[in-house]
């Protein structure tokens, strides 16, 4: 309890660009602008076609509304403030840059060498160093789940360098 | 009597047993595993039940929940770590017991209140559903928009974290249900020229991404972390004391967390919480909770485990979800071509007593399990979490594939996954997300054809009792943390 209340008088005392709770609310509401703004672009239907609203309406409306409530988390942000988050470990940045690489190499080389280079890359990140557990996550368990996939769902993987020797 | 037979249906099948079995299996390892639950393993199970049959594809879900359910509870007890968020209530005295040299005892307390629990809510399910299905044939399009948005503001109210957080969520699930085609104009909206957006964004992509890759996310920033393991010799029945003491509790938990289950909002996790506090409330001996209290075991794990059979009663009655599990059991019914509501009570009734049946038969398998396996599914938890995430990455990635056979899909999941990591991390909940992704196309099209019904009259809505009647309970529903916030400064 007394920790929370410090971390909310650390954050109360940064000033206010820097605070979570502004940064949060600042985006949901730009980004929440810019669809609002996308909506005014949805054709329009003529109206002896239109029963009931545009389809551009509904959508206007709940941006709206989520302005509004995005507005007001932030005053009632002012009055209570969040408590201050820690920062982001390194494994946190390298985990998501696993990401990255995943949807580099699926789109550019191979859906199935893009889920073994994640799976080792994440494993030896996180602490995995033996040879023998890399290869079991990143290519024998890989082999299992895509061999059970294809054969129980009759799935076909995207073309890539190695799926096109498998299916060859 | 003939509904009886019905339910009887598993039991005489040796295909649908096996399904009981594997799912009860798998649910409880899902349990077991911290940051992994029913609603991922459902998620991800769900491209495997189309080799299924409709009913056998809908009983693996149901005990994959009945099981996931309670799994969370043996995390709990032994590494004070909840197996899913349903299970938090219980770490706050199953774990000091368990560290009193009684974690046998307080897993089988676990084990008996979860299964009693489970038992009593799918009685409560056997009745309730099919009258509010009845009800419902009084309902038209106005009156279902209605029942929609008092569910949205159910969620928002009695759900965890901040309501208006909670009503953001909703509110974005609801948008991201608008990408793709306007089902009544066939107009783009929000595609941005990818045409594999004009299907719009499937459930399989957000569910697997704010669940199982932001915990992977989560987990990621946690991978220094120790955790103490108690080490557990079996399970032990509770003895005649325990009953005594407890037996009040159980029965008044399995009620909340019945009740709790039908609104819907977070399902077990709130149930738990409230029938936690409640057992306290009632207890003689209210000082001992937080420190091993046997009755605290029994309110929290009976009320989270009956709120799966109150979940189910407005997802098969109305098609409204109770839970976020119980949104991805609709979305295997509706991917089974099953269409939930009234009509379904009338039409194949056999369908949903099987349901029914498998439910319960699902509770006393896990009694079986859990009694008899813990200490081999509390193995588990020494799998590390360098092995087992990107494990799952890899189920997770082609399982999210495989639906719609497209790695557009695949890509929404790992968006979805950071998104969900940033939502948590500001205390948004992931929950409204999903129900109103799952909801969107009801309130959406509900409105546009209401008002095509009223001839653009908004007011027309309330003349309708029904329907007045869900947006009074929707404005109660929104005052009611006020209320609450205020009594408790009080």
């Amino acid at each position: 309890m007394k920790n929370v209340q410090k971390q909310k008088r650390a954050n109360k005392s940064l000033p206010f660009f820097f605070r979570d709770e502004f940064r949060v609310s600042l985006i949901i509401t730009l980004i929440s602008l810019a669809l609002l703004i996308t909506t005014f672009t949805f054709d329009i239907v003529p109206p002896i076609l239109n029963r009931g609203i545009q389809p551009a309406t509904f959508p206007k409306a709940l941006l709206v509304l989520i302005i509004i409530m995005t507005l007001l988390v932030y005053y009632l942000a002012t009055k209570n403030p969040w408590k201050v988050q820690k920062k982001l470990p390194k494994s946190f940045f390298l985990t998501l840059l696993s990401f990255l690489i995943f949807v580099v190499v699926s789109k550019t080389l191979d859906f199935f060498l893009a889920i073994s280079a994640l799976s080792i890359f994440v494993s030896y990140y996180w602490g995995e160093k033996r040879i023998i557990y890399l290869l079991l996550v990143g290519i024998i368990f890989p082999i299992i789940v895509f061999i059970f996939f294809e054969t129980i769902l009759g799935l076909r993987f995207p073309p890539g360098i190695l799926t096109n020797i498998y299916y060859s | 009597m003939d509904n009886l037979l019905l339910m009887m249906a598993p039991l005489f099948s040796s295909k649908l047993l096996l399904v009981l079995f594997f799912g009860t299996l798998f649910g409880l390892i899902l349990g077991v595993l911290p940051g992994l639950g029913p609603t991922t393993g459902g998620a991800l199970i769900l491209p495997f039940t189309m080799t299924l049959d409709p009913l056998s594809a809908i009983i693996l879900l149901t005990s994959i929940y009945c099981a996931g359910t309670y799994g969370g509870a043996i995390t709990a007890v032994l590494i004070n770590t909840p197996g899913t968020p349903a299970a938090a209530a219980t770490c706050l005295d199953g774990y000091p017991l368990a560290q009193k040299g009684e974690a046998g005892r307080a897993l089988g307390m676990a084990t008996v209140s979860s299964t009693v629990g489970g038992i009593f809510s799918v009685i409560i399910l056997v009745f309730f559903a099919p009258i509010l299905a009845q009800l419902a044939y009084e309902f038209g399009q106005p009156e279902y928009f209605a029942l929609a948005i008092f569910g949205l503001t159910m969620l928002a109210s009695i759900g965890e974290g901040s309501p208006i957080k909670n009503l953001i969520a909703g509110a974005f699930g609801i948008l991201i249900s608008t990408v793709g085609k306007d089902f009544m104009t066939s107009i783009d909206r929000f595609t941005f020229g990818i045409n594999e957006l004009t299907e719009g964004i499937g459930f399989i992509p957000v569910v697997v991404g704010l669940f199982a890759m932001s915990e992977m996310l989560t987990q990621s920033t946690l991978i220094n972390q120790v955790f103490n393991r108690i080490s557990l010799k079996a399970i032990k029945l509770p003895s005649k004391e325990d009953y005594k003491k407890t037996w009040k509790t159980i029965l008044r938990s399995s009620g909340i967390g019945s009740f709790i289950g039908v609104l819907p909002a977070e399902g077990g996790t709130v149930a738990s919480l409230i029938g936690y506090s409640e057992a306290k409330r009632f207890s003689k001996k209210p000082e001992e909770f937080g420190k091993g209290s046997i009755e605290g075991i029994a309110g929290a794990e009976a009320a989270n485990n009956a709120a799966t059979g109150g979940a189910m009663v407005p997802t098969l009655a109305l098609g409204i979800p109770g839970s976020a599990t119980t949104a991805v059991i609709l979305t295997g019914l509706i991917i089974h071509g099953v269409r939930p509501g009234p009509d379904l009570f009338r039409e194949q009734p056999d369908f949903l007593y099987g349901i029914f049946g498998a439910m319960l038969i699902a509770n006393v398998l896990f009694f079986i399990f859990g009694f008899f396996g813990a200490k081999i599914f509390a193995r588990i938890t020494l799998v590390p979490n360098k092995i087992l995430w990107p494990m799952i990455f890899a189920v997770s990635v082609c399982g999210t594939y495989s639906l719609n056979q497209s790695i557009i899909d695949v890509w929404l999941m790992l968006f979805f996954g950071v998104l969900g990591f940033f939502m948590r991390r500001y205390g948004f909940s992931v929950v409204p997300v999903i129900i109103g992704l799952i909801l969107g196309e009801l309130v959406e099209g509900t409105l546009r054809q209401s008002l095509v019904i009223f001839d653009g009259n908004w007011l027309m809505f309330f003349t309708r009792p029904i329907a007045l009647t869900f947006f009074i309970l929707s404005l109660i529903a929104l005052a009611f943390p006020l209320i609450r916030s205020k009594n408790l400064k009080k």
